[in-house]
């Protein structure tokens, strides 16, 4: 079956839609965005053709019989078999990739036994992260895998450092804290290694496999058609456009390159048709998009000069915090008193946060404060791009934390006056459901097999 | 001020590039020749007058933008901070005293000489007042100050006009007999002020084409060119009539062969977007800033940075006849002086006059006289037009205010909106 597909490349994570020749949704991936953009766009369409292949999985379990609950169990397990099983075959990447570094004869044994006990820690704590109800602090390898490598490496490093006596002149200390940093050292070389391998996602046959073997209960075999229907499904890549911050470095033809203004205003617009104005709060922009009836952009703003109050705010506070991004939202939403925070400088809410928690203050009342910063600036974008119409479409990453959004929705009432406030679930793909959508277009005109064969080093006319 | 290299050159902007080495080589050799140099504004700048005096102008602004054209500005602001002027402040301030405080060696590398007298033409830039209150301590020079009343109802009385033009007989013209030690000839000033007028036509000749399709220029980026020798040292010399001839020539002949602008990387082929620019362009990415225009095939075919020195396209004229009174208006009818509701009407006509599919406002922090207002004017612009109002962020001099990547992406989107709307407009 031939697919179009949208592609954002965000400064903090790319995601890609894959759509039917229908304009239906086939799938959805997400990756986090890397040094090499290439690979970014590379997994996070393998990613989304997976999930186009689980949404076949599901069309072939449909037919099946079963009922509604028991696809959705089936379908569940199989796909948190599917993500421990991926997560297992990237952890032996990642451990190829760190013995080829202990290859290197400067690094002492104690080093080498180390990083052998972290990445056998980590493969006996695999299947704990997948259990059914687990919650995770990132979908990400990098994240889940970096968290857990910490902590090992700082156990073990702890039980296998002498002691610091107190004798004068011992310095037993200082070997401890080697340990730990050279297994960090080790970890954050490889990891970067690991994540510009588009192999360590793998493919959909061979991991689902290993998935269905691994189900508590042997598959059905309505399930293991499905999925063998699924896996041997042709897709074929019919049109392709990117947009996004990085998009001057997607590997597209220029032609195949849309703005994420038009490609945030279209996508928001078909989640929800009587869109009039957008707001996405990205990793380091910000912006603020009117749209007519038909999703056309009709005025915007931006942040220029400076990213303060964008996304990676948040991602600074939760470092700053030693919190996942995810636990950002659920904490500020308990807050009682939310402090008065005015800065929206990234750096500058570091140092208040720091200073308030010295005080006492609750850290649910900063983090609320802290939320708040950051929709004020956006407001201003919003009043700047004239204002808040209804329906109003928040999209966007930070749109899935719910302390944002009740901020969001708090500020918007008290200056524009009651508003429909659309959220989707899904409101982080809207940039690249957008550019699906344009692929589409430029499919069904015809430019869209031509676009294909550029990206094979063909010229390529301009999309209209 | 000089052409980027890289642009093909037309007869005419060589000898603008050798008017203006020549005039800096004369700044040069003021102090030895026993000359008097007047440090004055680009905006109200009374040239004729001061060279009805013989005396020698020097354009700070002038310099700013040349030094931030050339990479110097960087370091120049840096010596300003560090000597205790804030972040905040005007580019063009900083990089101006940063560059007296270094020596006060000029952008082609020649010492500029000191200023016998600060001409402070005041035509709606506050920081003009504090900038040359710096200057004056800087050089203990003396200043005369001529207060240009702001244009709040949208005219010129004639109220505003005597007001003006009793400062130059009692402020102005006694600072510069004093200086100099010669006397005012007012017959010298009408002479000089008859080649002015016959410059501005040409000028406005040359602005006014680019209703053609294809427009044969740029109005903003090669517009800054154009507006060197008029708004500068050569009001009212011959150098500025050939100049403004040569020039006339050069692009009627564009004009007739259906040619577009000259562009930093040659002849621009297809004219996709016609634009019209408010603000002032940032100068230290200049070329850069101009290629993201090229590279979407967008021609400015309009600006309003191109009026600071002065508005000729509504028919104003020196007037040898009336030298101080068209003195006077010419001070009162420079952009920076005209209030908000005349901004949107000029932008408003220059987008239906010039047939442009938009507008946009590269607005800069530190210059209030620009920026102060510039939303309202977009929307209201946009309300009046029916076309999409576009909006930039970036700085006059200060290399740090200009991330070009941001500035690309909001410029492709605003051209992609353009052709989205063209888009549905053929569908409709």
């Amino acid at each position: 079956m031939r697919y179009a597909v949208g592609i954002d490349l965000g400064s903090t994570t790319t995601k890609a839609v894959v759509l039917d020749e229908q304009g239906a949704v086939l799938g959805r991936g997400i990756t986090n965005s890397r040094s090499n953009y290439d690979v970014a766009c590379e997994v996070a369409l393998a990613e989304a053709l997976i999930n186009t292949r689980f949404s076949l999985v599901a069309s072939g379990l449909a037919r099946s019989g079963f009922t509604e609950d028991a696809r959705t169990a089936l379908l569940g397990e199989l796909e948190r078999r599917f993500r421990e099983q991926q997560y297992r075959h990237q952890l032996g990447v990642l451990d190829t990739v760190l013995a080829e570094q202990l290859e290197d004869p400067s690094i002492v044994d104690a080093t080498r036994a180390g990083v052998a006990a972290v990445v056998a820690g980590m493969r006996a704590r695999a299947g704990a992260l997948f259990v059914e109800g687990a919650s995770r602090k990132s979908d990400f390898f990098r994240d889940l895998a970096g968290s857990l490598y910490m902590q090992l490496a700082e156990e073990h490093a702890r039980v296998h450092t002498p002691k610091r006596s107190c004798a004068a002149g011992d310095d037993g200390g200082a070997p401890r804290a080697s340990l730990f940093d050279q297994l960090v050292g080790l970890y954050d070389k490889a990891i970067l290694e690991v994540e510009n391998r588009p192999t360590a996602a793998a493919d959909f046959d061979a991991i689902v496999e290993r998935a269905l073997a691994a189900m508590d209960d042997a598959a059905p075999a309505a399930l293991k058609t499905s999925v063998e229907v699924a896996a041997a499904t042709t897709l074929d890549e019919w049109a392709k456009v990117g947009t996004g911050y990085g998009r001057q470095r997607l590997p597209f033809p220029e032609g195949c390159i849309r703005s994420e203004i038009l490609c945030h205003g279209l996508g928001a617009h078909t989640m929800f048709p009587d869109t009039r104005t957008v707001l996405d709060i990205g990793g380091q922009d910000t912006k603020a998009i009117q749209v007519d009836d038909q999703g056309i952009v009709t005025s915007f703003q931006m942040n220029d000069r400076c990213a303060a109050g964008c996304g990676r705010y948040l991602g600074y506070i939760a470092d700053e915090m030693n919190l996942g991004l995810h636990e950002l939202g659920p904490l500020a939403v308990q807050s009682t008193r939310p402090a008065r925070i005015n800065s929206t400088c990234t750096v500058f809410a570091g140092a208040e946060l720091r200073e308030r928690l010295s005080l006492g203050e609750r850290r649910e009342d900063i983090l609320a404060g802290l939320h708040r910063a950051i929709v004020i600036r956006a407001m201003s974008l919003l009043a700047r791009s004239g204002g808040v119409s209804d329906e109003f479409t928040f999209t966007g990453g930070v749109a899935r934390n719910a302390a944002a959004t009740g901020a969001l929705r708090r500020l918007v009432t008290e200056n524009y006056g009651p508003r429909t406030m659309n959220i989707s679930p899904d409101s982080i793909y809207t940039g690249a459901l957008g550019a699906a959508l344009f692929a589409l277009r430029s499919g069904r005109s015809g430019d869209g097999a031509a676009a294909a064969a550029a990206r094979d080093g063909a010229p390529v006319e301009t999309i209209p | 001020m000089s052409a980027p290299s890289v642009v093909p050159k037309d007869a005419s902007q060589d000898r603008q590039k050798r008017m203006i080495a020549a005039h800096f080589d004369r700044l040069a050799e003021v102090e030895e020749r026993g000359e008097k140099a007047v440090y004055t504004f680009v905006p109200g700048n009374l040239t004729e007058l001061l060279l009805s005096f013989g005396v020698a102008p020097v354009l700070p602004e002038i310099n700013a933008l040349q030094s931030g054209m050339r990479g110097l500005s960087k370091d120049y602001i840096a010596r300003a901070e560090k000597d205790g002027h804030s972040e905040d402040v005007c580019t063009y301030v900083k990089c101006d005293i940063g560059m007296s405080r270094g020596g006060n060696v000029g952008p082609t590398g020649k010492r500029l000489p000191k200023p016998d007298l600060l001409l402070l033409s005041y035509t709606g830039c506050f920081t003009f007042l504090k900038w040359f209150e710096l200057l004056r301590e800087e050089y203990d020079a003396p200043t005369a100050m001529l207060h240009v009343p702001y244009q709040g109802g949208g005219t010129i009385t004639d109220a505003m006009r005597k007001y003006v033009v009793d400062q130059l007989k009692s402020k102005v013209i006694p600072a510069l007999e004093r200086i100099t030690g010669r006397a005012y000839d007012e017959d010298l000033l009408s002479e000089h002020l008859a080649r002015s007028a016959k410059a501005e036509d040409d000028l406005v000749h040359v602005l006014e084409s680019a209703r053609h399709r294809p427009s044969p220029i740029d109005a903003y980026f090669g517009g800054v060119y154009y507006i060197g020798p008029i708004f500068t040292a050569f009001r009212g010399t011959e150098d500025a009539v050939d100049y403004y001839a040569e020039l006339r020539a050069e692009i009627d002949e564009r004009v007739r062969l259906g040619l577009g602008p000259v562009t930093p990387d040659g002849e621009l082929e297809k004219e996709r977007y016609r634009v019209v620019v408010e603000g002032p362009p940032n100068w230290t990415s200049f070329r850069e800033f101009w290629r993201m225009f090229v590279d979407e095939g967008a021609v400015v075919v309009a600006s309003t940075y191109t009026k600071v020195g002065g508005v000729y396209d509504n028919g104003f004229r020196h007037d040898p006849s009336r030298p101080l009174e068209s003195l006077a208006e010419y001070c009162l009818g420079c952009y920076t002086n005209l209030d908000l509701p005349t901004r949107v009407d000029m932008l408003s006509r220059y987008v239906t006059d010039y047939e442009a599919d938009g507008f946009l406002i590269n607005s800069v922090k530190s210059c209030n006289s620009f920026s102060a207002g510039q939303l309202l004017i977009l929307r209201q612009v946009e309300e009046r037009t029916g076309r999409p109002g576009g909006f930039i962020e970036s700085d006059l001099v200060d290399p740090r205010y200009f991330s070009a990547a941001n500035i690309k992406n909001r410029l492709e989107s605003y051209f992609q909106m353009i052709e989205q709307k063209r888009s549905r407009g053929d569908a409709r």
